[in-house]
């Protein structure tokens, strides 16, 4: 990233502005069915053990043999990130002792990643948008998993997420503030789910960071960076970077300097603290395994995965900004999910694009996230809230109507145009019956036409009146027209 | 290249072997025998040669995504010292 530094982005000292700069390293579960060198499950939960072969108990003489929809889905998250995908790669050997590693060592990628060098954009909630570049992807087996609080003297192990695939993918240290971290976290979820290679799922673990923090006076070179290992939400992410940020701050302007180390971010208390077991685990020895040929395919095989990718969310995004007239910041909203995206789609299709995505976004992502609801999940069809746009854009129904109108199908259901016959929602457009309404409200307040006269942002409470005399479904504009003539004002 | 009685030590820790005091001299010695044996490769010139990761020309083995294995947590755990509810029970383990 090459943009300026943005003051507004600064973190206050007690004596300097101080600049953050973070990296991250976001390990994504693969979407597949079996594991990445096994032909165990991958499936969450499961009880103990059950999802495991002898390879990921690591039994002697077991052999890996490598998954190649896990390949395929490496490659394609690294076309999605528009990255370098190296024809050749190579699986080492990253040896360190824990008890839930039952090999001794993790089969990752070290010198000859799949992915090299790609780029993400990413867009920010004051519309500024930067591009965070991405050094590398490479495959990864996870670990097994310890549970400490069964019992006071030993720990459980639980094999089953040994072996299953992850993407690691390392971003260049672009990063200026926790709101860009969590917006970096949040597109790549959002390219990954587009993908389908990696479900995005944190509460289940399918994506973890590892974030890297220091801090430096502008114009200064890097810091001494500390990484904080394993953090699950994005909002942690952010709360993470702002409590090591201010540590580091502190520590300096007390004339301190800070150790490169690991530490663990304890959200229940809000503060980092060292993860000292981590340090000399951070000789690796790497060396290329054994067990496993260095891994190849030809153009061919890249260009058809190529072909088949989705329709990404920044092309998409770029697409409902020309097609349908949104603003960015709704079609940003709209491309977050797929789903979202398609229903979108299917209210928008042969109608007005700006009042479909009002419609979608104001109202059902406001009910939908008042109720809990997904899209999936959503009560209101894509074609019930078209019928719904439609018979406001025919003029049947007002705006005020339709919101009680989507009310009733979302509660119970229903054709919206056969509910607003039986119901006899229509709007009134006989001037005739408007009228009537109007003038029985001006005879009754003949204190009120008089200060209206004075005072023409009264015309409002009169137009709030008639709308009640007629149960809401007087033609507003009609409404307007006629009491503006009959009150006399322009 | 060779290696003093501290890397003996830390090596020997990452290991997880244990190494006794009077082993770390002896031991040094034998690791400089080897490493001093490995070096004579240096004396090859190599330059321009891939490194061979196979005899014969091999592709990648590969396997197709489907579940084939599992659900044998019985004999997974068969061999563990302690175990509970097919879990593996080792010494607690706390950051």
């Amino acid at each position: 990233m090459t943009a300026a530094v943005n003051p507004k982005k600064l973190i206050k000292g007690g004596l300097h502005d101080w600049e953050v700069v973070i990296g991250m390293e976001i390990h994504a579960q693969v979407t597949s069915r079996s594991k990445l060198f096994s032909g165990a499950s991958t499936e969450f939960g499961g009880e103990p053990n059950d999802h495991v072969s002898l390879v990921d108990a690591a039994m002697p003489g077991m052999l890996p043999v490598i998954n190649e929809a896990c390949v395929a889905q490496a490659v394609r998250t690294g076309l999605g990130l528009k990255a370098q995908i190296n024809h050749r790669s190579v699986f080492d050997r990253k040896n360190y002792f824990y008890p839930d590693l039952p090999q001794g060592y993790q089969i990752s990628q070290f010198k000859d990643p799949i992915v090299g060098e790609g780029e993400v954009l990413v867009d920010l909630p004051d519309g500024e948008s930067i591009t965070v570049g991405i050094e590398r992807l490479h495959l990864e087996q996870d670990a097994g998993k310890s549970l400490h609080d069964q019992n006071p003297t030993q720990s459980f192990v639980d094999l089953n997420r040994s072996g299953v695939a992850l993407m690691e993918i390392v971003s260049r240290p672009d990063l200026r503030s926790s709101e860009e971290a969590r917006a970096y976290v949040t597109k790549l979820r959002t390219i990954l789910r587009y993908l389908g290679t990696c479900d995005g799922d944190m509460e289940k673990g399918s994506l973890r960071a590892d974030v890297n923090v220091s801090v430096r006076r502008v114009g200064d070179p890097l810091g001494t960076r500390c990484e904080i290992k394993n953090v699950n939400s994005i909002r942690f992410i952010g709360q993470a970077i702002e409590t090591e940020a201010r540590r580091q701050i502190a520590i300096i302007e007390d004339g301190g300097t800070i150790s490169q180390e690991t530490r663990l971010f304890d959200p229940g208390k809000g503060e980092t603290r060292s993860m000292r077991s981590k340090e000399e685990a951070h000789d690796y020895r790497y060396f290329p395994d054994p067990d496993l040929l260095p891994l190849e395919f030809d153009q061919a095989y890249v260009d058809a995965l190529a072909a088949g990718l989705p329709e990404l969310p920044d092309a998409k995004k770029a697409r409902f900004i020309a097609s349908y007239g949104l603003s960015p910041y709704d079609a940003g909203v709209l491309i977050a999910e797929r789903a979202s995206a398609d229903y979108f789609e299917a209210v928008a299709k042969g109608r007005d694009g700006k009042a479909a995505a009002n419609w979608v976004i104001n109202e059902l992502f406001g009910r939908l996230n008042k109720e809990g609801h997904s899209i999936e999940t959503s009560p209101v069809s894509a074609d019930q809230l078209g019928a719904i746009v439609d018979l406001i854009g025919e003029g049947v129904i007002s705006g005020k109507i339709a919101k009680d109108l989507f009310e009733i199908v979302w509660s119970e259901g229903g054709d919206p145009r056969q509910i607003v016959d039986a119901r006899g929602l229509k709007q009134v457009t006989d001037t005739g019956a408007i009228e009537a309404a109007v003038d029985e409200i001006i005879a009754r307040n003949p204190e009120k036409v008089a200060q209206a006269r004075e005072k023409p942002t009264l015309l409002g409470w009169f137009v709030g009146q008639t709308m009640k005399a007629t149960g809401g479904k007087a033609n507003p504009a009609a409404v307007n027209a006629l009491l503006k003539a009959k009150l006399g004002i322009e | 290249m060779s290696v003093d009685a501290t890397t003996v030590r830390r090596i020997a820790h990452l290991a997880r072997i244990a190494v006794s005091e009077d082993e770390v001299a002896p031991l040094q010695g034998e690791l400089n025998a080897i490493l001093a044996f490995v070096e004579q490769l240096g004396a090859v010139d190599v330059t321009g040669v891939e490194p061979m990761t196979s005899v014969t020309p091999m592709a990648m083995k590969k396997r197709a995504d489907a579940v084939t294995d599992g659900a044998k947590a019985d004999a997974i755990v068969a061999n563990a010292p302690e175990t509970e509810d097919h879990y593996f029970l080792v010494p607690k383990v706390v950051e």
